[in-house]
């Protein structure tokens, strides 16, 4: 069957699907429109947190960067991993235990100040309107390549999916959809990976094959071949290419840990879950269902990139003619991601790490999506990762409009601004500013000039040097009070903002910069995307600077840390 | 007040902190020790077709943070039984 037709058939069906469960799954009250009523099973609970945490970046993007950054890439691989095991440790169950909906709420209560929730909504929403920019300009992308229409309707398509089902369904029908969505998602990665795995190495299993010898009998490991084929075109080898400096990794990691333990539609799951007890095993089941998608990407990342590059040069010297070029590499032509100028005019492809390299565009984010296609894999397998590439974006961007329509409708119009309202005019105002979120996401994403990519590093590292250290210091420590909570989040936030800003311009406006953005004028060398963590020390000595000069927190307060410290007594989500 | 006495409550949280150092103390050594400042020095054992440190950076890293996760659930589990603050 013709691609595009399968494709059609298949995101259609998985569309449907997801929105039948959406409309199975309605939310009756506020409390199942924020946190499905609390009663999700864990490993129900931990699918939902893997789909709603795994975003386009993770499913399209990430293996092609590592693809081409090599060992430089395990940034992104323990970085968004190693963050849940913060999350699950450090913050997880006392935020359960705490038992309310929200991440402002807790930061309100527990530095008893409307200031310091002012504060953290605002940072959350910064941080997740940044966030969802991304994932719609990854509908986009998807959409316009798979379904063969413009860039803007792929979105306009997109904006209308998530609108229908998050506005409709609220938690309870995005945890049941997200369940689906991590099905898919994870089918349409590991099953190209097996195939592709099976074909260079023999080994079904992608994160065994990828330490494998080669299956054509040479003996090679497939790594050794890699670095060889790498380094003879003039890159950097492969499996030691560091990304800038050890430093800079180490505090890209640090930032990106952090970054995830704090980003709060993540968080919010956790109040999800039955008892503290659930949200210590859901961040386990969570982290499995996450690793088996960050244990298959490096092994995707690796053979695209041989595969890329023996396609184009099947034996040295011997490069493929750009009239024989295969179907996969006309298609991308087409959307300008990837393009070839005939430099020396022999008619024939030359991609190497030198002046006389021929592909003058391959953009990263083509990589997994490419993947298969490249490797002449079935059409069906095709159409499955658009659909997986799809839910991936839809159910993070679904998790995200979430925490901010609760962020506006509960901790700023019902715990600031208008405290009277009742209960179902609360639930009209998160709708609205679902909708809201969604128009101006969209809106953002249709006007992308560099701002989509700045953004989702500058969400990482807002929720590292904001939201993360309040939530760290008003767990274990009694003695941070209201005034250094609010001076730490301004402080971190500002240090990031700032470095960010002078480095990649003002609000991402490249003519605004007024340090240039690569390198020399870097703080130790460390790249913008990376600072997170620098504004989190910032934050921590900060607070504990400035409590230290004031008085300690009221007893009451002090007794509530007390309190969330032990499982037992931990409630429902509490009703209002 | 869940506990029965003062102690019990300081024991306890002084329980749960040491376990939860003791862990992110190998949740560093493993990531940040082997998979970057260590990385090249371990890129001298191959383990298979990858090199140690390569490996621990994109494979072992992950793996060892399932297990922490696993086991933190099941300790506290314990610790909550010990001094009688479990969920009912």
């Amino acid at each position: 069957m013709e691609l595009q037709t399968l494709t059609y058939i298949v995101v259609g069906f998985t569309f449907a699907l997801y929105i039948g469960i959406a409309v199975w799954a309605r939310a009756g009250s506020t409390k199942d429109f924020y946190v499905a009523g609390g009663g999700v099973h864990p490993v129900a609970n931990g699918m939902a947190t893997a789909a709603d945490w795994m975003s386009a970046a993770s499913f399209i993007s990430m293996a092609g960067l590592i693809a081409f950054m090599g060992y430089g890439g395990s940034v992104f691989l323990m970085g968004w991993t190693g963050g849940y095991v913060i999350l699950a440790m450090l913050l997880a169950p006392y935020l359960r235990k705490y038992g309310k909906f929200t991440v402002p709420e807790f930061i309100g209560d527990r530095f008893y100040s409307k200031g310091a929730r002012v504060v953290a909504v605002v940072c959350l929403i910064i941080c997740s309107v940044t966030y969802v920019i991304g994932q719609m300009k990854g509908v986009g992308v998807a959409f316009s390549r798979f379904l063969e229409v413009s860039y803007d309707v792929g979105l306009y398509v997109g904006m209308a999916i998530v609108f229908i089902y998050a506005v409709l369904g609220g938690m309870k029908g995005i945890t049941y959809t997200q369940i689906a969505q991590y099905c898919v998602l994870i089918l349409a990665y590991t099953i190209p990976a097996i195939f592709i795995s099976l074909q260079l190495t023999g080994n079904p299993f992608p994160q065994i094959g990828l330490g494998s010898t080669m299956a054509d009998g040479s003996g090679t490991y497939l790594l050794d071949r890699l670095d060889q084929v790498v380094t003879e075109l003039g890159f950097a080898q492969y499996s030691t290419q560091t990304r800038i400096s050890t430093l800079n990794m180490f505090v890209y990691t640090l930032s990106l840990m952090i970054g995830t333990a704090g980003l709060p539609h993540v968080i919010i799951r956790f109040f999800t879950v039955p008892k503290v007890k659930d949200a210590r095993s859901s961040a386990g089941y969570a982290l499995l269902f996450i690793a088996i998608l960050y244990t298959t990407a490096p092994a995707v990342a690796a053979m695209a990139r041989l595969n890329l590059h023996q396609t184009i040069e099947p034996t040295a010297g011997q490069n493929l003619a750009y009239d024989e070029r295969p179907d996969w590499f006309k298609n991308w032509e087409k959307t300008g991601l990837l393009a070839f100028e005939d430099k020396n005019g022999d008619g024939k492809i030359t991609y190497n790490n030198g002046p006389d390299n021929e592909m003058v565009k391959v953009d990263r984010d083509i990589m997994v999506l490419a993947n298969p296609e490249i490797a002449q894999l079935p059409n069906w397998v095709i159409a499955l990762v658009a659909a997986g590439g799809l839910a991936a974006a839809l159910s993070t961007a679904a998790g995200l409009l979430l925490a901010i329509a609760s962020a506006i409708s509960h901790d700023l119009l019902k715990g600031i601004l208008t405290p009277d309202i009742d209960e179902k005019t609360e639930l009209m105002w998160s709708r609205v500013s679902m909708i809201g979120a969604i128009v101006v996401a969209g809106y953002l994403g249709l006007n992308p000039p560099g701002f989509a990519a700045g953004t989702v590093a500058l969400a990482f590292g807002l929720a590292a040097s904001s939201i993360f250290p309040a939530l760290m210091m008003g767990i274990f420590s009694k003695k941070v009070n209201m005034q250094g909570a609010i001076a730490g989040m301004i402080c971190g936030i500002f240090v990031t903002l700032f470095y960010v800003f002078q480095h990649k311009g003002l609000f991402f406006i490249s003519e605004w910069t007024y340090l240039e953005s690569w390198g020399s004028n870097w703080f130790m060398g460390i790249e913008p995307n990376a600072f997170g963590a620098i504004g989190a020390v910032v934050n921590f000595v900060v607070a504990y600077v400035v409590s230290g000069m004031t008085g300690e927190p009221p007893q009451e307060v002090q007794d509530m840390v007390e309190y969330i410290r032990y499982p037992k007594g931990a409630g429902q989500a509490v009703d209002h | 007040m869940a506990f029965k006495s003062e102690d019990d409550a300081k024991n306890y949280w002084r329980e749960n902190v040491s376990l939860v150092v003791k862990l992110m103390v190998i949740w560093f050594v493993v990531s940040f020790g082997c998979g970057i400042l260590f990385a090249d020095a371990l890129n001298s054992i191959q383990l298979g077709g990858y090199k140690l440190g390569f490996w621990f950076a994109q494979q072992g890293s992950i793996y060892t943070f399932l297990v922490l996760i696993w086991y933190y659930a099941k300790a506290m589990g314990k610790l909550d039984a010990k001094y009688g603050v479990e969920e009912e």
